[in-house]
């Protein structure tokens, strides 16, 4: 079976801080991983690792098309939010249905709350097709329904095929397989 | 996807910023006859400078909006994500500038050349440079934003790197106009293609340096 995401000794080094080394770990369809660890412990930076945004100091990294859903909103805030995803994406209709984002699509992304915009930009990789999806914090600012919401994308991606990186120091809904970075 | 960027970046500008530098540029030029007197002469002498003095200080205005509000919103990360090169990026990012900055300066020319007397052969030179320097000032523009882009006060650090090399641009521009000399018009051409060439490439190297 051939991996998604794999990691070979990977070690991360950042403003000169070494944040990781020796992580080695292989991702394939079907899979969910979870990186766990107190704040500042480099799991967002793993996620950027992961996504080829950052270079690993040593060891090696091989992943196949991915989407990333980080802090980073990339949606045009005075366009409609339907029109913002469709700049990434021809129609990203059904994610937008799935995170029950349907009924805001006309409306400014610049007027969205924060958790509609968590919303949006789950939406943005649920849309992407990429079967590798790297997701940092996803359940910040979600409320109860968003997070139910995400619960069944993410069975969705993974019976077809997908594979989910997350990266929470919160309790994520189902069965993951985890990784502990340590400050 | 380097058109959908182009478009967009230049239908933002176009719904708001773009409009800035322009009304900047034409104020320079009321506040000119002011500075020196309404003598017609001295105008027609001083005025082609005057303007492009006026040119240099518009670009200045929009460097902060060029790359650092999508550098921190993520665009420039999900660009990469979906295979666009950084300096495909800074590509696009001065085609969409130009069009925003080229164009609308070209027609504020012409109020601005009559406040200040400039008629005739010498406006035909002013316009000309104008076309021959913007393409070159919006790169050279993209480049100073990639580079500054997330630094704080970046507005005037901007302003300290672009000025200085902005001026061989202008020495030649301003030649062209007041002696129409064709040497100076090539030397302005060559300088405008040097910044159109190397800006991509420094401003790609400084979104992906800026990328931490």
């Amino acid at each position: 079976m051939k991996a998604l995401l794999r990691f070979e000794d990977v070690a991360l080094r950042r403003g000169g801080r070494l944040l990781f080394e020796g992580l080695s770990f292989h991702l394939g369809p079907g899979e969910r991983l979870q990186v766990t660890g107190p704040n500042g412990s480099g799991k967002s930076s793993l996620i950027r690792l992961a996504a080829g945004l950052l270079r690993a100091e040593r060891g090696r990294v091989d992943r196949s098309p991915l989407a990333v859903a980080d802090d980073g909103v990339a949606l045009d805030r005075e366009q409609p939010l339907g029109r913002a995803l469709q700049f990434w994406n021809a129609s990203p209709e059904r994610a937008m249905d799935a995170l029950g984002l349907a009924q805001l699509a006309l409306v400014p992304v610049r007027l969205l709350s924060s958790g509609q915009l968590k919303r949006a930009t789950l939406a943005r990789v649920a849309a992407s097709g990429a079967p590798l999806w790297l997701l940092d914090e996803p359940l910040n600012a979600l409320d109860s329904d968003g997070a139910k919401k995400l619960g069944f994308l993410v069975e969705h991606h993974l019976e077809s095929g997908g594979a989910i990186l997350a990266a929470s120091h919160q309790r994520l809904g189902g069965e993951w397989r985890n990784v502990e970075l340590r400050p | 996807m380097i058109g959908a960027l182009i478009l967009r970046d230049a239908r933002r500008a176009f719904t708001g910023a773009a409009w800035l530098p322009i009304a900047f540029f034409l104020l320079v030029a009321t506040l000119v006859p002011f500075a020196v007197g309404p003598d017609a002469q001295l105008l027609g002498r001083i005025g082609a400078g005057a303007l492009w003095i006026a040119a240099l200080t518009a670009a200045l205005l929009p460097i902060e909006r060029l790359i650092e509000p999508d550098r921190a919103d993520g665009v420039l990360d999900q660009l990469l994500l979906h295979g666009v090169a950084d300096e495909t990026i800074a590509v696009a990012k001065i085609a969409a500038h130009w069009l925003t900055f080229g164009p609308l300066l070209f027609v504020a020319a012409f109020p601005a050349a009559a406040l200040l007397h400039i008629d005739g052969h010498a406006l035909a030179r002013l316009l000309l440079s104008i076309w021959i320097g913007t393409p070159g000032l919006a790169a050279l523009a993209v480049a100073v934003a990639a580079l500054t882009a997330g630094l704080p006060r970046a507005g005037s650090i901007a302003g300290l790197l672009l000025l200085p090399i902005a001026v061989p641009l202008l020495i030649f521009a301003a030649a062209f106009c007041a002696e129409g000399s064709n040497q100076a018009m090539a030397l302005e051409a060559a300088i405008s293609i040097l910044l159109l060439a190397g800006g991509p490439f420094v401003g790609g190297a400084a979104i992906r340096a800026a990328r931490t």
